[in-house]
This record gives structure tokens, sequence and C-alpha cells, in this order.
């Protein structure tokens, strides 16, 4: 028997050990509520909203891509800096974290929305600045606020990572003469990313978990688009069931990607 | 422009003209939310725990799903599904045995939503701190003869429960900060209660750096008691974590 067809008949093994008859049963009755909340709910609005649902969709995968990657940009010196720096750097980097990590993220966002917000306009500088256009929009509070919370959790983790490398490992980095920067680029960030990664997947999850906040602040994400269905025509659950649906999927997509991407990376650490 | 003039001092004072009074409210409405939420999803985790240990396959497979789907969905999502569904099912069952509709009270309902999805994670804790339980504690317990409820109450409850700690502390401080979501659909809890401070008179950083440093405040108590909790219940165990 050639490997292939090993491999293959292991997962057709696997497949129907995982069918058992219950399963069926309860696969079956899933079906049938399916059908029945696409044949009996009403779902006519969904044309009229399609593109707007798109654009939402599209919106919430940006803000979570680029609050994920400012967050973590961020969360790597808050991290070091608590696990090996000066005490002065150390303390405001801890600081931050509590901060971040012990008031809600509602709170922190509407601080910036509404108390910057309202805090700009008041001096004539900022109001006839080359920013102001963008400073009057919702999305750079939605996208700070979202970033800098990203960073706090994730900047806890960092640091637990980057304190987790072996000593003998950057001992032995000194040893071989290298730079304290090229210490820090080739052994202590990759191992410690390589530590962080496990964590990284639930705290991006919880990222896209926490992007529907922004719908609070008038930004039209794939929430904020099922609100606006609900308060136009009335349908309450229809846009709230499909809504939940798409996070499912887009969650179980974050987990796949994130087990494929640790599945790459060798286990063995130390 | 007063941002932090000495009016905040005014805006913040309990005597009504001051907002004081309104916060104090809304922060004892968060920590009773939490309360109650913390609790309901410790119980639901105790059964969830249980099924999915002991349970039959169809009743394990039910509770894979909503351990999944609640744990996948943002919590806003849940609270606007379940707070929508949750009092339409009162009023038409009301309505069906011959009573008036009634308006839903907001802590009961806030309660009851967090609660829900607090389960999904708390059955996740206490699933894994019972397979942490020494097997031969259960096994003796079961050779006494003790009924499955006995067992729960007298072994299995007492000897998760430092295994049990750590998550479920970080439960409740995630309980803690999930009250202010329900702002959105108008409970009067404390970040509610901020907003609509800061709308009516425009001191938005007075109040919401207030209510901000009262979370903190709840929060940084919570670990100090977490940390005395954990001592009590590791005692007479070695220590763990030690660098």
């Amino acid at each position: 028997m050639t490997e292939a067809a090993l491999a293959s008949t292991t997962t057709r093994q696997r497949v129907l050990g995982w069918l058992q008859p219950h399963r069926i049963v309860l696969m079956g009755i899933a079906l049938i509520i399916a059908f029945a909340s696409v044949f009996f709910l009403r779902w006519d609005w969904l044309p009229n909203y399609a593109s707007l649902a798109v654009q939402g969709l599209w919106r919430t995968i940006w803000l979570l891509v680029v609050t994920v990657a400012l967050g973590l940009a961020l969360a790597i010196p808050f991290g070091f800096v608590q696990a090996a720096g000066p005490a002065v750097l150390a303390w405001p980097a801890k600081a931050f974290c509590t901060v971040i990590r012990g008031t809600p993220l509602l709170l922190q966002l509407w601080l910036l929305y509404y108390g910057l917000g309202s805090l700009f306009p008041q001096f004539p500088w900022i109001r006839e600045s080359v920013l102001w256009p963008i400073l009057r929009q919702a999305w750079p509070y939605g996208v700070l606020a979202l970033t800098l919370s990203y960073a706090g959790y994730e900047g806890e983790v960092m640091r637990g990572a980057f304190a987790g490398v072996p000593r003998g490992q950057l001992e032995a980095a000194r040893a071989f003469g290298m730079s304290r920067w090229k210490i820090f680029r080739r052994i202590w960030l990759p191992q410690a990313l390589h530590r962080a990664l496990p964590t990284l997947a639930g705290e991006t999850v919880l990222q896209l978990k926490a992007t529907p906040l922004v719908a609070t602040i008038t930004m039209m994400d794939i929430y904020g688009v099922a609100s606006r269905v609900r308060q136009d025509t009335y349908i309450t659950y229809e846009p709230l069931l499909l809504l939940a649906l798409v996070y499912l999927t887009i969650t179980g997509i974050l987990v796949f990607v994130f087990r494929k991407l640790e599945a790459r990376i060798p286990a063995r650490l130390g | 422009m007063a941002v932090f003039g000495a009016s905040s001092l005014e805006l913040l004072a309990i005597e009504p003209p001051g907002r004081g009074a309104s916060l104090l409210y809304g922060f004892g409405n968060s920590i009773g939310i939490a309360v109650g939420a913390f609790g309901l999803g410790f119980l639901i985790g105790v059964g969830g725990a249980y099924g999915k240990l002991y349970g039959g396959p169809v009743l394990r497979d039910l509770l894979e799903v909503y351990t999944t789907v609640v744990r996948a969905v943002p919590e806003l999502v849940w609270i606007l599904l379940l707070y929508f569904a949750g009092t339409d099912l009162v009023n038409q069952l009301l309505v069906a045995f011959g009573h008036e509709p009634i308006d839903i009270n907001g802590l009961a309902a806030g309660v009851c939503i967090l609660g829900i999805v607090q389960g999904a994670y708390s059955t996740e804790v206490l699933r894994g701190a019972i397979l942490a339980i020494p097997q031969g504690q259960i096994e003796a317990a079961r050779a006494y003869g003790m009924s499955p409820g006995l067992m729960l109450r007298r072994i299995t409850l007492p000897a998760m429960l430092p295994f049990a700690i750590p998550g479920l502390a970080n439960l409740w401080l995630i309980a803690t900060k999930d009250t202010a979501l329900l702002a959105i659909v108008g409970v009067d809890e404390l970040t509610q209660m901020t907003r609509n401070a800061g709308a009516a008179t425009k001191a938005y950083f007075t109040f919401f750096l207030t209510a901000g440093a009262m979370y903190l405040a709840l929060t940084i108590v919570s670990e100090i008691i977490i940390k005395r909790i954990e001592r009590w219940a590791r005692r007479g165990m070695p220590a763990v974590g030690a660098h």
C-alpha cells in the first residue's frame, strides 16, 4: 500500500469514527432547523442590504487585521521593557497594561471618541490642520482604542514570553559575539514569538469579538449593518442570526489558519 | 472650556446637581450584575462540565455546540439576541396565560444574558479542573458508594477548586468588564450612567476617567482578594510556578 493510500484510509476511518449514529441524527435535526429558518423566516430584506453587508464585512476584517498588526507592534516593546528593561520604562508599561486590562474596552472607546471628539474642536489650530477631516470621522478613534486594547493584553503575554526564553540561549548568543540588537533580532524575539503563538490565536479571536463595539461610535462594520437593518425594517432576529453565523465563520477560519501556522513551526522549545 | 477645572469636583458631587450619586448607583448595579452573572455562569458551568465528562453522547455533543458557538460569537451579538428573544418569549408566555405584558427588568435580563455567556467559559474551566483531580480520589468516592450528588458536594467541588480558581478569577474579571456592554440595551449600569452624565454636561473626560478609575479599583481589589482565596484553596499543596 502506498503512503498516500494509507493516509487516505486513516482520514476515512477518522471521519467514519466521528460519524456515530447519534451525530447523524443531530446533523439531520440541524439541517431541518436550517431549512425551516430559510423558508419560514423573512429574508426579503437581504438583496437590498447585500452591498452594504459586503462593505461592512470588509470593514470588520480590515479593522481586525490593522489593529492586530499595530497592537502586536506595540506589544513587543511593551512586553520587552517589562521583562528586561530598566524600571523607568518597565513601570509605565506595566501601568499601561494594568489600566487597559482593568477597564472595559467600551469605556475606553467612548472616552476617546466622545472625550477627544469634544475636546479637539475647541482648539482652532487642530480644526484648521490638514488632519481635521480625518479626526472628524469615527474610524481613527475605533482603530486607536482597539489597537491600545490589543497592545495591553498582548503586552502582558509578550512579557511572559520574553521572560520565558532560556538564559542559556541568550548567553550562547553573547558568546558568539553577537551585538545586543542582533541577539534581540535573531534569538530573543523569534523564540518569544514562538512561545506567544498559541495565545495569539485566542487573543485574535477575542479581538474579532471586540470589533463590533465600534458600531456604537457610528462605524458601519458588519454588526453596524445588522443594526441598521433592524432599525430600517423592524426585523429583529434574522439579521442577528445571520450575523452570528458570519462571526462563527470568521472565528472558524481564524482558528484554522492559526492551527496551520502552529503546525508549520516546530514545537520543540528550549 | 474647563476640562479638568474646579467644576469637575462639583460635577462629581453626591448631591443632586452633581452626578456622583448616579455614578455610584450605576457602579452598584454593575457589581450586582457581575456577581449574578458569575454565579449563574458557575452553576451552568458545573452542570455543563458534569454533562461533558459523564453525560451521554448526545448531551456531550450538544454541550460542545453550546460552548463552541457561545465563545465564537461576540458578546454584543448575544446581548441583543437574548435581550430581544428573552423579552419576547416572557411576554408571549404571559399573554398566553392571560396576563398583561410587562417591561423586563434590565438588571435581571443582564444577569441572565451574561450568565449564559459566562456559563460556556465556566464549563470549559471547570471541565479542565475536574480532569486535574487525581483519579484515585474519584474512584475512592465511588468505592464508598457515594451518590453522584454527594460526591459532587464532598469530593469533586472541593478537590477541583485549587485547579479552577485561576480560570474562575479570570472569568470574574471578564464579568465585571462585560457588564459595560449592557449599556447598548440601556441597562442602568456604570458605563450607561457615565455616558448619560457626559452627554448632559459635556464633561466627558471628567466622567469617563472617573468611571475608569472605579472599574480599575474594582479590578485591583478583586485581584487582591483572589490572591488570598488562591492561597487558602492551595493550602497544603506544593507551590507552583516558582522561578
